[in-house]
């Protein structure tokens, strides 16, 4: 299938000269949660902006579901659903008035029945009269998420939606967009909770410095980087890996009181069963174990590292 | 096009108007009533007339235009500024919208309410002074023209506008001067004969001029300059308009 947004040879240099973004690649495919990581800086706001017309590329092209950005705007703008990442929300009208205003605004007849499912999923139906100046952060925040769903969108980007969200929610507002994806939506967040990512998104695009450094498959992502770690809780206190045990990956840590080994979840040995064994014989005893999968956040952070 | 979105914005700035309708009529209405018992009753009772019309009923046409003018101007930049300001033109820029759709709304709006308060203006003078309108079709004429005119003027203020110092000082140091100076209260024809040529090249008068022609039939230029000209400004904004939307100015970075 086509992807739903095509993005080739992206471009965008600020009017101060400051290039935050060096020719991006990137296709975002139908019905698919994709979650665009990177640093602060890294231009994931900025390439967001272009697509949906908030800013001007200044050069490639970005194609969504078959229309040219700026040639066919009104086609391809009426697809897309925005959740921008700074709270801008009106001040002295109704939260009801505010998401009715931008269903019209994108041409859409009236729907009350709608506004009224979005506004209930979104916890917000007991606020549809307050003023949206009363709001709390996190509850500005929904309303903006409600505004973009309003128009009932083939696509959403979610700039940081989660932000300043408290945990409950969080986990409601990814059932939302589960429920969303279920109905076909394709979703593209950002986010800096990698447990969100890892959570949500079905692939990962790790941006930074205005260039995509890698686009996968979460599961692929977290098959091919996953590294698991056994950590064994020592008896006593070792100083240095004996010589019989120099070809496993091990290291020390807490002082001497924890042996780590470091194993590929992929190999078909772990090597679990002999470096068991060859420690018994060099008389290293221990108390307890555990294992531990290194998470995408980890995998996150030294990619960007590097 | 999309008439929805026209609708929706315009609606929206309207529910903006009711909701401030006290002050928003209000003041006009009594700095018009104050304009009357001064220039009116009190400087007005030691003129006499001027070609043929008292000078309580003289000024009205031009009071109605000071207000017009200058409610045009603060309505509709304020509309856009105000998006500008806290963000949310965000969902403008993002929307299947052509700039004709979002003038059409903010201007719409503005020039509304301007006219609506013209009207109210009018009405208000009319119990100070006696009121006839000889040409009430050219006098609406010159009512929408003006507010769609200094509306859509306005509304590229509030877009070149990045701050709130520009936002009033345009309408303060340029319009409502060129007001004052445009024959709202005399007539030019009072003027010594050079600086009768100097007012000729201040846009308001013609406008003042037109509309008072609409009521009595006297006026300072020819009412065909004074359509000329404001039709004029009128293509004129709406060149601004576009070139600012093509361009993205102070919209897009
Ligand atoms: N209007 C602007 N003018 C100049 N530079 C800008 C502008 N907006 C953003 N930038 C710069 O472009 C770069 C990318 O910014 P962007 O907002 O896209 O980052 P981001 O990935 O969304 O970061 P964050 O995680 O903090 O939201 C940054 O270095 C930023 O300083
Ligand atoms: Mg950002």
């Amino acid at each position: 299938m086509s992807p739903i947004i095509s993005v080739s040879n992206l471009t965008k240099s600020y009017a101060s000269g400051f290039t935050a973004l060096k020719g991006i690649d990137l296709d975002i495919n139908r019905g698919e949660i994709f979650a665009l990581l990177g640093p602060n800086g890294a231009g994931k706001t900025t390439m967001i902006s272009i697509i949906c017309g908030i800013a001007n590329a200044t050069s490639g092209k970005v194609m969504v579901d078959g229309h040219d950005i700026a040639r066919d705007y009104r086609a391809a703008r009426s697809l897309i659903g925005l959740v921008p990442q700074e709270l801008h929300t009106d001040a002295f009208e109704s939260v009801w008035a505010t998401v009715s205003f931008s269903r019209g605004l994108f041409g859409k007849p009236k729907n009350p029945a709608l506004i009224e499912k979005i506004l209930k999923d979104l916890s917000l139906w007991d606020k549809k009269d307050n003023k949206i100046i009363t709001l709390s952060g996190g509850m500005k925040r929904r309303v903006m998420i409600a505004k973009a769903l309003s128009h009932e969108p083939q696509i959403l980007f979610l700039d940081e939606p989660t932000a300043g969200v408290d945990v409950e929610l969080r986990k409601g507002m990814w059932e939302v967009v589960r429920t969303l994806r279920a109905a076909g939506v394709t979703v593209i967040l950002t986010t800096h909770y990698i447990e969100e990512a890892e959570e949500m998104a079905d692939r990962i695009g790790v941006i930074n410095k205005g260039e995509i450094i890698l686009i996968e498959e979460k599961t692929k992502l977290m098959e091919q980087l996953g590294k698991k770690q056994l950590k064994l809780y020592l008896q006593g206190k070792v100083t240095e890996i004996p010589a019989s045990l120099a070809h496993y990956n091990l290291e020390l840590a807490a002082d001497g009181h924890q042996l780590i080994y470091s194993y590929d979840t992929k190999s078909e040995r772990t090597g679990i069963t002999s470096l068991l064994g060859d420690l018994r014989e060099s008389g290293i005893r221990f108390s307890d174990l555990d294992t531990t999968q290194s998470s995408l956040e980890d995998i996150f952070v030294s990619l960007v590292r590097k | 096009m999309n008439f929805r979105a026209v609708r929706a914005i315009y609606l929206f700035e309207m529910a903006r108007t009711w909701r401030t309708v006290l002050q928003s009529i209000v003041s006009p209405v009594i700095s018009t009533s104050l304009y009357f018992v001064v220039f009116g009753a009190a400087i007005g009772s030691r003129i006499t007339s001027i070609e043929g019309v008292s000078y309580g009923t003289f000024i009205v046409p031009g009071l109605v235009m000071l207000s017009v003018l200058t409610q045009s101007i603060s309505n509709a930049s304020f509309g856009i500024y105000f998006p500008k300001f806290t963000g949310t033109i965000y969902e403008l820029l993002s929307a299947p919208v052509s700039y004709v759709e979002v003038v059409l709304g903010y201007v719409g709006a503005a020039a509304t309410k301007s006219i609506l308060l013209g009207l109210i203006i009018l009405a208000t003078a009319g119990l100070f002074v006696p009121l006839h309108i000889l040409h009430p079709w050219w006098m609406l004429t010159f009512l929408v023209l003006t507010a769609v005119t200094f509306s859509l003027f306005g509304f590229i203020i509030g877009i070149w506008a990045d701050g709130f110092e520009k936002l009033q000082a345009i309408p303060l140091l340029v319009v409502t001067p060129l007001t004052f100076l445009g024959g709202s209260f005399y007539s030019v024809s009072m003027l010594p004969s050079g600086w009768r040529t100097v007012t000729l090249l201040n846009p308001v008068v013609y406008l003042i001029s037109g509309f008072r022609w609409s009521f009595y039939e006297i006026s300072d230029v020819s009412v065909g300059w004074s359509i000329g000209v404001t039709c004029m400004f009128l293509v004129i904004c709406m060149f601004v308009v576009w070139w600012i939307f093509k361009t993205g100015y102070k919209l897009k970075n």
